[in-house]
């Protein structure tokens, strides 16, 4: 069953087209890469999955809806219930603790409950650092923080931007470990990466070069 | 854990640990909100001072017989002083004046009570000692020259009294007074020294009243006065009353403006400060946009923190301005002041709404920030 189906997507910027032509569909539990070099449309289409920007043309249907005709209001509530964002620079609120920054999500979801919040961060591993600020972690950490707060409403996509892109070897291990356990789980994952090894933990890797899909890799794995 | 909690931590946070920036903010609404308070206090304070100020001047209201009656009886003067409030009332002395002779040369004499004159004109300047009881008066500079009389001279007082009858009763001067005016022409003895020479006692030439209390008291009381009391005529000293209004409606009106400009200047270094602060706070504000946060939420929170340093200076205000308030007070008019608690709700509320109003524009340019910023690593 698909969750997202991208059909004919393009997204005009003036003169320049960030993306044309777009066909792409991902199944309930898949793990889904994006490679592509710096201006092949990566972030632009990361930004219409992630229900931050409209294509100028075709649809995006995110479980059974089509998220290319909706208002920003309601895109809002979209991202809010349905997505859960990672992002490669972590994007912690830095006066809150690690507990509170994965509460923040559940304050913009529904209710904060911080017993949920503090069993997030023990999955991720980070059970003994929740009071800790953002400045007092390692950057490895303060993904793992971010990863828990995308997984904290329980959502129905994962989008990953460069989840990896910041860390050393052993951390970008750690995160894909986690990464490789939501799978397992159901997640259904989708990780933009400029790095191959990212990209073939993934079950397709899809490649973008000037705004079109040039190719689609089944990975071995 | 409730939802308002979760609010309010996020905000005490947020102002706790990014602490510098928000202190400019919290200095600005504290310096107005000590300006403002410290102004409203001296403000209402001001009247209560300049009004005590103004009494050193002299008599502001004088009762005189109505018409053509030769004098005021005392249930007249007894009903017409009853009618100012006993609050307001810094002194009142009755005078009565008649003719007497000192080594017969003719002088005007005036009975009245010396300890009230003393709260009536206290500008007058004594050399000697004020009378202390029956026997002793207080010449005017002019009648020390004309006879040549000083403290602790004697002599005696001679006239005719209410029946036609002469009187001779020997005085001692204890004092030598100057005004600057026609006081000076004047002995002054007090009233039963005077009505037992002339055998009568009961009428009154005129009635000096010091009352400290705005204008419009003193016309209320004229106009009861007037009305009710046959016999008194009340008329306010011009001179003294409305000096007095004019400076203190000069002197509220530069406070007023005061006032308005240091909230003014208030509103545009909170506002200034708070766009700065949205400014640093985008990509934080894209964040919460892309985790699901509305507009109305980031505004919401926004706002909350620009209130809560509202209601936090208010209060830096209230203690700060009431310090700034006395040390005016003290150094200006040498009084204390006493401090308003109506002033600390109403400083309050008017810091939080200056901040509101502040926070307006810089938090309204929060809904214009894109959440797709986080993912361009902007």
């Amino acid at each position: 069953m698909n969750l997202l189906k991208l059909k004919d997507i393009s997204k005009i910027y003036g003169s320049v087209k960030a993306l044309q032509n777009i066909d792409l569909q991902v199944s309930q539990g898949e793990w889904l890469a994006i490679m592509g070099p710096s201006g092949s449309g990566k972030t632009t289409m990361m930004n219409i999955i992630g229900c931050m920007d409209k294509p100028s043309n075709g649809s995006v249907v995110l479980d059974g809806m089509n998220i290319a005709k909706e208002s920003a209001k309601s895109l809002t509530n979209i991202r809010r219930d349905k997505i859960g964002l990672i992002f490669q620079q972590f994007h912690l609120i830095n006066y809150l603790t690690a507990l509170e920054n994965v509460m923040v999500a559940q304050y913009y979801h529904s209710m904060p409950d911080e017993k949920e919040a503090l069993q997030a961060l023990e999955r991720v591993g980070l059970g003994d650092r929740a009071k800790h600020l953002p400045s007092q972690l390692s950057g490895g950490e303060q993904q793992r923080v971010c990863i828990a707060r995308a997984l904290i409403n329980y959502p129905m996509l994962i989008l990953a931007d460069e989840p990896t892109g910041n860390l050393d070897e052993t951390n970008e291990k750690i995160v894909l470990d986690i990464f490789k356990q939501l799978h397992q789980d159901g997640s259904t994952i989708i990780v933009v990466t400029h790095d191959p090894e990212v990209a073939e933990e993934a079950q397709r890797t899809v490649v973008l070069e000037h705004g079109r899909i040039s190719r689609i890799v089944r990975n071995e794995k | 854990m409730k939802k308002q909690t979760m609010y309010f931590r996020m905000i005490i946070s947020s102002l706790i640990r990014r602490r510098s920036r928000m202190l400019v903010a919290l200095l600005a609404v504290a310096i107005g909100a000590t300006v403002l308070s410290g102004l409203v206090t001296i403000y209402y304070n001001i009247p209560r001072q300049m009004r005590q100020e103004f009494r050193s001047y002299g008599a502001n209201l004088i009762f005189v017989p109505t018409g053509g009656d030769s004098a005021i009886n005392e249930d007249e003067m007894k009903k017409a002083t009853e009618l100012i409030p006993a609050e307001d009332i810094v002194g009142i002395a009755p005078y009565r004046y008649e003719t007497i002779k000192i080594n017969e040369q003719p002088f005007m004499a005036a009975g009245t009570d010396l300890e009230q004159v003393k709260k009536t004109s206290p500008y007058w300047f004594v050399s000697g000692t004020w009378p202390a009881g029956s026997g002793s008066v207080l010449i005017g500079q002019e009648v020390a020259d004309l006879i040549g009389l000083l403290p602790g001279s004697s002599f005696t007082m001679t006239g005719t009294d209410s029946t036609g009858k002469g009187f001779g009763r020997d005085f001692t001067v204890s004092g030598i007074v100057q005004t600057g005016g026609t006081e000076e022409a004047f002995l002054f003895l007090s009233l039963s020294d005077l009505e037992g020479l002339m055998g009568n006692s009961g009428e009154l030439d005129v009635v000096e009243c010091s009352i400290s209390a705005p204008q419009a008291t003193l016309e209320g009381i004229v106009r009861q006065v007037g009305e009710n009391v046959e016999g008194v005529t009340p008329r306010l000293v011009k001179r003294v009353a409305d000096s007095e209004g004019t400076v203190l409606t000069k002197l509220q009106a530069l406070v007023y403006l005061v006032t308005v400009v240091v909230l003014l200047l208030t509103m545009i270094c909170v506002a200034t400060t708070m766009m700065a602060v949205v400014a640093e706070r985008r990509r934080e504000i894209g964040l919460k946009k892309a985790l699901g946060a509305s507009n109305q939420s980031i505004v919401m929170e926004f706002l909350g923190e620009g209130l809560f340093l509202g209601a936090l200076g208010g209060l830096l205000g209230v203690a700060l301005g009431f310090a700034f308030a006395q040390t005016v007070s003290m150094n200006v008019f040498t009084r204390s002041i006493s401090f308003q608690p109506l002033l600390i709700p109403a400083t309050l509320a008017v810091s939080i709404a200056i901040t509101g109003l502040a926070c307006l524009i810089p938090v309204r340019s929060t809904t214009d920030v894109d959440p797709a910023i986080v993912l361009r690593g902007e």
